[in-house]
């Protein structure tokens, strides 16, 4: 969190304001949906895993303006998206994309619980099979144990 | 080894992988992000001319020759830092040095500031909704970038520069470039 | 003088904890009583000294001593006295001070408080506590010292950043760490169990109310940072999967994973060596957020630590504490034997799959955290890991998750019957459905994970209340004889049964305030109307203030309803002249189903007399907070068990040793 405070800092330097402000909302509700909607996708380069929706830095202002102007003229929000890419690389972007470097990012989180399960499947596998083989041998301290006991009695 | 031997081992290797990661990251540095746009020719842009000025800067006047970008701005304390340096530049006509006045609030700090600390700039294009800096993929100031006769970006320093880095990596490239 | 006198004790300390990390050691393996029995004091008196140097720099931020550097750099005169207090922590330096002195604090209840644990183990758990004494001590005074003092004392401080000049973000750090490091001690008494070569239900008994505590710690910890979020940052965002938020998530999945196998360990003799992994990995993970937080590898904002050396000294120390118990675990792990059989379709079983199912999530948000790094160590592209991603694969594993939680609990242990238990469910899914048709006719128009959030929640509160009753007979025995049963219940179940009510009410917060936020963002003049959500806020003018070390513009809005008055908001934004930066103060009115939300910006430049304002109306998100804390409640109870203090077991065992 605090990391987050200072990145804050860092952007709030920047500017007084927070995120969206009035005077860059477009007059077309449904074009201001996709402007925030992409908006949110775009990460503040200057902040820390914010996007642009979200931050005061005067660079996110930018970019929203700029987001903005290019849907009013007619982009489609992969356009939009794709201009930004290309002058700021994948970095930008805060899911990223399916690519050959970012397999193991989207393939990971289906490998975790896959292998999870595979190994609690395992589990139960080992346990019937043991449980129907044979009672456990006994341990070295319960073997002593057990001698012990019979010494006792006898 | 048994594979209940190797289930238990595989955490150690995982974190050992992790650890490793780790330590290489240490050396790196997260602000360091290069720019996707080297090798690549400039963006069309045009910018008009800051306040006491009547020539701008457009994509039009990096073409012909090697020269340097400067996006700067007077709100920047790090541009404070490299100007010396900038102005050592100029003064022994090592390369043309164009400047971006980025994201001024008031249109008159801009040329104040010059006034102030000197203008090492050969053009100088005013940009104060970030369209040339957006397009140029900057992410703070100071950032400078190496465009070669053709126009094509060949280099982006991000921070403030100095003799340092000038003599180690920027004047190497400008040299290079010159030659080809 | 005082401060020199807290750097000495301070250096002592480092040699208590040497002591208490060597000494007990060797006497547990030997079995000498005498060389066992220096643990105890050896933790008392590395508490003492700890916290010595704590109040030592205290004292140093309380007179406002700047001939020390680190109040220098961190505080200011004029600051008020609350914040000359949390400004201990609010830096690197004294906020590693206070890591230690908590888990200087832990180790010194557990020699004070466990006085039925059999000497050895006890010696080797505190041992163990030692030796991440000795590991962040040094840490400390050889990287990050707080006594160091300047040659000539500044005038006045350079003030503490303003954003930690807030009460939530004030306490947000000691609940962390008391849960971070809280997990420490069962983190010890898992390296004591592979030492000692055995884990059994007492060594359950034991692990479990520490790990309890930890979590509640961990909980608000948590749930306070998120909250600050909300009401600070101007605009209801209360999550961002910020990789710091994530050092203290990660930890508080696995926690949660730890707290449920540990009930397998107790109460069926099984999942020992998991456990046991589960306790290292959690604590190693809020070593890895530290050092995350301290080193900067992951972050591009380098003010908290500039000084490579550090990030390298707390590297070192992750790797030897969770490599090498990690590495102990893989030699002496497998000799832990489980004996308890069961049935996939049982409470076991259940509890696995929350294993299961927590521990994924907790591996997948840390590599989504960490993947950007990989990238990057490789040599290739730089990507950013955010929230879309972090939401796209967090949700699907934790719905499944939150879907079986009301089923798990109504399973027998060993063998159950899933048929039987779903029919004792009824009621739960006619609430369910009854939830999704009464949310879908007030938000048709909204996402349907804000449906699905709402089914879930009330799927998991009702089913959560059908165990309960179910276990009390609830209308199957005479109402009596059924409270009878309630008053018999042991804190653990009462705590169980609020935990899950505590989520489930958490899971609407999170539902309702990601899916039907209303937000207005507009230039208002005195006597401008703007409804939101079908509430009629009247921007009524701002106005200057003086606050003691701050200067500020409030703005008040009049909030109505078809008319009537509800209240009126006052929302500030501040200027710390000291560091010339504003923080926004939300005005926030708080009702059973929704926030009324308003922050006033900046005056415009056109209009004259208007000022941007944010109006939000933010559903259910309250409902987040009352959850975690309902939550924390839960734990509190379960905490407060006496079967865990009385440590019955600990007879049994200790007479069964005497007999063999």
């Amino acid at each position: 969190m605090k990391r987050l405070v200072l990145a804050l800092i860092l952007c709030l330097a920047a500017v007084n304001a927070v995120a969206v402000n009035p005077d860059e909302v477009l007059d077309d509700p449904v074009l201001e949906a996709r402007a925030r909607e992409i908006s949110k996708g775009l990460r503040c380069l200057v902040c820390q895993n914010q996007s642009i929706d979200e931050s005061g830095a005067s660079l996110a202002k930018d970019l929203r303006i700029l987001v903005r102007e290019r849907l009013v003229a007619g982009d489609s929000n992969e356009q939009v998206i794709d201009y930004v890419v290309s002058r700021y690389g994948d970095f930008v972007l805060l899911k990223p994309r399916f690519k050959s470097y970012t397999l193991a990012l989207w393939l990971g989180p289906v490998l975790i619980v896959g292998l999870g399960l595979l190994a609690v499947i395992i589990f139960f596998r080992r346990r019937t099979s043991a449980a129907a083989a044979a009672p456990a041998p006994l341990s070295k301290a319960e073997k002593k144990r057990l001698k012990a006991l019979m010494n006792g009695e006898s | 080894m048994t594979m209940k031997r190797m289930m238990f081992l595989l955490p150690l290797v995982v974190f050992m992988v992790i650890g490793v990661y780790f330590a290489i990251g240490l050396t790196k540095d997260p602000r360091k992000l290069p720019s996707v746009l080297i090798n690549q020719t400039i963006p069309e842009f045009s910018l008009a001319p800051i306040k006491g000025r009547d020539r701008g800067l457009s994509s039009e006047d990096l073409k012909g020759q090697v020269s340097l970008v400067n996006f700067w701005g007077s709100w920047c304390i790090a541009c404070k830092i490299e100007h010396p340096f900038l102005m050592k530049i100029k003064e022994e006509n090592l390369v043309p040095l164009h400047g971006v006045n980025w994201r001024e609030v008031d249109p008159d700090d801009g040329p104040d500031w010059l006034k102030k600390y000197g203008d090492p700039y050969t053009l100088i294009g005013d940009d104060p909704k970030s369209k040339a800096a957006i397009a140029f993929g900057v992410y703070g100031a100071p950032e400078t970038f190496i465009i070669d006769a053709a126009g094509i970006i060949r280099h982006r320093f991000a921070g403030p520069m100095n003799q340092k880095v000038w003599d180690e990596s920027l004047w190497p490239i400008i040299q290079e470039l010159r030659k080809q | 003088m005082i401060t020199e006198f807290g750097h000495y004790a301070l250096v002592t300390a480092l040699f208590a904890a040497l002591i208490q990390s060597t000494v007990p050691l060797v006497g547990a393996a030997r079995g000498d009583g005498a060389w066992i029995s220096a643990a105890k004091p050896a933790a008392i008196v590395q508490f003492v000294l700890v916290a010595i140097a704590f109040a030592a720099l205290t004292q140093a931020y309380v007179t406002s001593d700047f001939s020390v550097n680190n109040v220098y750099e961190n505080s200011h005169s004029m600051k008020p006295m609350i914040y000359k207090v949390t400004g201990v922590w609010g830096n690197h330096e004294g906020s590693l001070l206070l890591w230690v002195l908590i888990l200087a604090l832990f180790g010194c209840c557990l020699a004070l408080f466990s006085r039925r644990l059999p000497p050895s183990l006890m010696a080797r758990v505190l041992a163990v506590q030692g030796m991440i004494g000795v590991g962040f001590l040094a840490f400390i005074l050889f990287t990050s010292n707080p006594f160091l003092r300047l040659p000539h004392a500044p005038l006045d401080g350079t003030g503490l950043n303003p954003l930690l000049q807030d009460p939530g973000l004030a306490l947000h750090p000691p609940f962390l760490y008391l849960g971070y490091v809280g997990f420490s001690v069962a983190f010890s008494f898992a390296i004591a169990a592979l030492l000692e070569g055995r884990v059994d239900a007492a060594w359950a008994r034991w692990v479990r109310p520490w790990t309890m505590a930890a979590w509640a710690f961990l909980t608000i910890g948590v749930g306070l940072g998120s909250w600050w979020a909300y009401y600070e940052l101007g605009w209801g965002g209360w999550w961002f999967w910020d990789p710091v938020e994530n050092a203290s998530f990660i930890p508080w999945l696995s926690g949660t994973a730890l707290l449920h196998s540990v009930i397998v360990v107790e109460k069926r003799d099984t999942m020992k060596a998991w456990t046991v992994f589960l306790a290292i990995v959690t604590f190693s993970l809020s070593l890895l957020g530290t050092f995350l937080v301290r080193s900067g590898v992951l972050t591009s904002v380098h003010a908290f630590a500039t000084d490579p050396a550090r990030g390298v000294f707390i590297l070192i120390l992750l790797i030897l504490v969770a490599g090498g118990s990690l590495a102990l675990f893989a030699s002496r792990g497998p000799a832990l034997k489980s004996t308890g059989l069961f049935q996939p379709i049982s409470r076991e079983g259940g509890l696995l799959l929350n294993n299961l199912l927590m521990s994924a999530a907790a591996a997948v948000v840390l590599l989504g955290t960490l993947y950007p790094l990989f990238l990057d160590a490789i040599g290739g592209a730089k990507v950013s890991v955010g929230a879309p991603f972090f939401n796209s694969v967090f949700f699907p594993i934790m719905t499944p998750m939150a879907a079986a939680m009301a089923v798990g609990p109504l399973l027998a242990w060993k063998r159950g019957d899933l048929f039987p238990a779903l029919k004792k469910l009824w009621a739960a899914f006619v609430m369910t459905a009854a939830a999704v048709i009464a949310t879908w006719s007030f938000h048709s128009d909204g996402p349907p994970i804000g449906l699905l959030g709402m089914g879930l929640a009330a799927w998991l509160f009702t089913g959560t209340l059908v165990e309960f009753a179910e276990r009390a007979k609830l209308a199957r025995v005479p109402l009596l004889e059924s409270f009878k049963r309630m008053a018999h219940f042991s804190g653990a179940s009462w705590g169980m049964t609020l935990a899950h009510l505590g989520l489930a009410v958490a899971i609407a917060g999170m539902a309702g305030a990601g899916s039907w936020k209303v937000e207005s963002i507009q230039v208002m003049k005195p006597g401008d109307s703007v409804d939101v959500a079908g509430y009629q806020y009247t921007f009524n003018g701002a106005r200057q203030r003086q606050g003691p070390n701050y200067s500020s513009t409030v703005g008040s809005f009049t909030v109505r309803e078809d008319g009537r008055e509800i209240v009126t908001l006052q929302s500030e934004k501040r200027v710390y002249p000291v560091r010339n930066m504003p923080t926004t103060e939300a005005a926030i009115h708080t009702m059973f189903l929704g926030d009324l939300y308003a922050v006033i910006g900046d005056p415009d430049k056109d209009v004259e007399g208007g000022f941007i304002t944010r109006l939000y109306y933010n559903p259910f998100v309250v409902w987040l907070w009352a959850g975690g804390l309902i939550m924390v409640l839960g734990a509190a109870l379960s905490v407060a068990d006496r079967r865990y203090r009385i440590g019955a077991p600990a007879h049994r065992r200790q007479a069964a040793t005497a007999k063999v």
